[in-house]
């Protein structure tokens, strides 16, 4: 098929809607390996990328396919490539080194169940840590979880976005559900939508830092054949790129990491806050099973009870502030996820004891979480707590 | 007299390449063959009046992975055998340029043999050169696949019991359409070899026998730098349409050197990709 025209309705899948935005963000490299279920993304792009000058290759694995991203990104293409749980697990090697080496690119992780080879065609949301600690060593992580087809192409423009501002590996969580499903989407019009492109260096090559030092994590990136002969490695560098072993390079360098995160909070934290503002009840869910979340809000409000939703578009960094916001708020938090409570676990850590109560919904079967079990759930926290009284804890 | 300005020249040529400020002394042991490789190699791009900002050098990891660091150009040392992943995507980014890859035995051939035989077999315009010592140098002296059949190793404290690969043999099986084998001790022939493989348009592979006598020489009672070169030069013989596998066992020859594979027939996958998109563009 061809490329959706923008502004028209068309019906489209997850993964098909990733690879459009993708082509929308500019993205022109494209390396692969096939991987259920994720693709279609790359079948897209197969046909897409020679059609815009863009090159598409399949390599012979995951581990590949992720270096030949890298080698194109520091040549200046926005590149990226797509997997699941097996293959993203491989891809970890190479997400440490294009952190270590503030490489641009994005990798989509349609995620399925694991642990290894897993569930290759159900459902799961088990790859949230490794997204966030999948490679060895302290690096900054940024993670997007789209929840509908709309977004599947919105979020993707953003990852490549972030991508290129901070020169950072940026991961989309996706699942099988968001990506297999079919949704009737309007793609925005090019001309709304915001692309950003790496900052390019303003100084002579013999000024050049490729590595700049900045507070915000931040600094400028030439590309390869540009001039620049500037050097880059996956060991511990200076700001030229050399290898470094002294100790204020190295906490320099590992500073500067940090300060990716820790400067740019505002940036890096996208939530959706559904029915929020008075709700005594949230539910904190993100891809696939925010939309049950939804659903069970809806049904509960209908019924008298008080819930809300908030929902990570962003889930790395963790989005302190509207969570801790939230458990001010309310009393009771149930974080239903298909994994054994992955980020409740993050949720928990936000919480002392005057806050909310922080619970699991933790479906490991392989089997969508529906609105009902949220609505039952939520109904049982609330009869278990006015038997034993709203405010006490166990 | 003229003899000796030309190489003067030559020398200061060669020096405008280094990272001579910011990178030296660089971290081979003295005598270790790694720097004929790499004199070897910035001889050639001089020659070939390559300018620097097209050049593209790419290692993996140990020692012969150290090569780009000290070179002005761009250069880019990757993870341990994936060198030729980062390059085969430079590659296609940008096929103007001029990519060559730097590996060890170990790297090429064990982490990366994968990658190396995939690169050999998409006929990607890139210039492997693989430095074979026969053993892991960085790590400090453990059996790579090329320790030959009964020799020590750290890791093969009682000789080597795997058949190594042929390296060469291997790229050739492969797919590799420019493949050549010299040693250090060689170092003219090693230039000529590197000068055929970056003019050739296709995946090349250029091995270079090289010498680690620190660890590879000790454990093996193989002597100083000197006699290992000069064990290249005993064990060596030029390739040539006389020369068998069974002649070599009688003369008691190890490396067959020189041009052993050189195929213009196939096409390249940059050229090929490029055909592609100006035939969908147009259509």
């Amino acid at each position: 098929m061809a490329v959706p025209k923008p502004g028209e309705p068309v019906l489209l899948s997850g993964n098909e809607a990733m690879a459009y935005g993708a082509l929308a963000a500019g993205a022109r490299f494209y390396a692969g390996y096939p991987i259920t279920p994720s693709t279609e993304i790359a079948e897209v792009m197969a046909t897409e990328l020679p059609r815009v000058g863009g090159k598409f290759i399949q390599m012979e694995d995951e581990i590949a396919s992720l270096g030949a991203v890298i080698g194109a990104s520091l040549c200046g293409l926005k590149s990226y490539t797509a997997t699941s749980g097996p293959g993203f697990s491989l891809m970890q090697e190479h997400i440490g080194y294009a952190a270590m080496a503030e490489v641009p690119c994005v990798i989509i992780d349609v995620m399925r169940g694991g642990p290894s080879t897993g569930l290759p065609t159900k459902t799961s949301q088990s790859d949230v840590m490794q997204a966030k600690y999948g490679s060895h060593g302290d690096y900054p992580s940024i993670a997007l979880t789209p929840s509908s087809v709309l977004e599947c192409f919105t979020l993707t423009v953003r990852a490549f976005n972030l991508s290129e501002k901070y020169r950072a590996p940026v991961i989309l969580l996706s699942d099988e559900i968001v990506g297999h499903m079919r949704e009737k989407v309007v793609l925005p019009d090019p001309s709304q939508l915001e692309v950003i492109n790496r900052a390019k260096p303003t100084v002579p090559p013999e000024w050049y830092e490729h590595y700049q030092d900045s507070v915000t994590g931040m600094s400028p990136m030439a590309n390869f054949g540009e001039g620049y002969r500037f050097h880059v490695t996956g060991l511990t560098h200076d700001v030229y790129g050399f290898p470094t072993e002294r100790r204020e390079e190295i906490a320099a360098l590992m500073e500067k990491f940090k300060n990716k995160e820790i400067h740019n909070t505002r940036d890096l934290t996208m939530v959706e806050e559904y029915f929020l503002a008075d709700a005594k009840v949230c539910i904190f869910a993100y891809g696939s099973v925010a939309r049950s979340a939804k659903q069970a809000v809806k049904i509960l409000r209908r019924n008298g009870v008080r819930a809300g939703m908030l929902r990570p578009q962003i889930v790395w960094p963790f989005p302190k502030l509207p969570v801790e916001n939230m458990l001010e708020k309310v009393s009771h938090v149930l974080v239903p996820e298909m994994n054994v409570g992955q980020l409740r676990k993050e949720v928990e850590r936000l919480s002392c004891t005057d806050r909310a109560k922080v619970q699991g919904l933790n479906v490991l079967d392989s089997s969508f979480i529906t609105a009902e079990q949220i609505v039952d759930r939520v109904r049982e926290i609330r009869a278990r707590h006015r038997h034993v009284g709203e405010y006490v804890n166990g | 007299m003229a003899e000796e300005t030309k190489l003067l020249t030559r020398s200061a040529d060669v020096h405008d390449w280094l990272r001579v400020k910011k990178k030296f002394p660089h971290l081979w042991c003295p005598g270790c063959g790694i720097g004929i490789v790499l004199g070897a190699t910035l001889r050639t791009l001089e020659a070939l009046h390559y300018d620097k900002d097209e050049v593209v050098m790419v290692s993996g990891i140990g020692c012969t992975g150290r090569i780009p660091v000290y070179v002005d150009c761009n250069t880019l040392h990757t993870t341990h055998g994936r060198a030729l992943t980062f390059a085969t995507g430079i590659k296609l980014a940008r096929p103007d340029l001029k990519v060559l890859v730097f590996m060890g035995d170990g790297d090429a051939l064990a982490i990366g043999g994968n990658h190396f035989i995939h690169a050999a077999r998409r006929n990607i315009d890139l210039t492997a050169i693989v430095v074979n010592n026969s053993i892991y140098g960085m790590t400090g002296g453990q059996a790579s696949p090329t320790t030959p059949l009964g020799k020590k190793a750290t890791t093969a404290v009682y000789g080597c019991i795997e058949q190594p690969f042929d390296t060469c043999a291997l790229a050739i099986g492969a797919g590799a359409t420019f493949v050549a084998r010299s040693t250090v001790y060689h170092v003219k022939h090693a230039e000529k070899m590197i000068k055929e493989g970056l003019e050739h348009k296709g995946f090349s592979v250029i091995e270079l026998i090289s010498n680690c006598h620190t660890y590879y020489g000790r454990i093996n009672k193989l002597g100083e730098p000197i006699d290992m070169l000069n064990y290249m030069k005993e064990k060596s013989i030029m390739s040539g349409p006389d020369v068998t596998p069974e002649k070599m066992t009688e003369m008691g020859k190890q490396y067959l050197l020189g041009v052993l594979q050189h195929d213009t027939s196939r096409p390249e996958l940059c050229d090929l990709y490029e055909e592609l998109i100006s035939r969908e563009k147009s259509s």
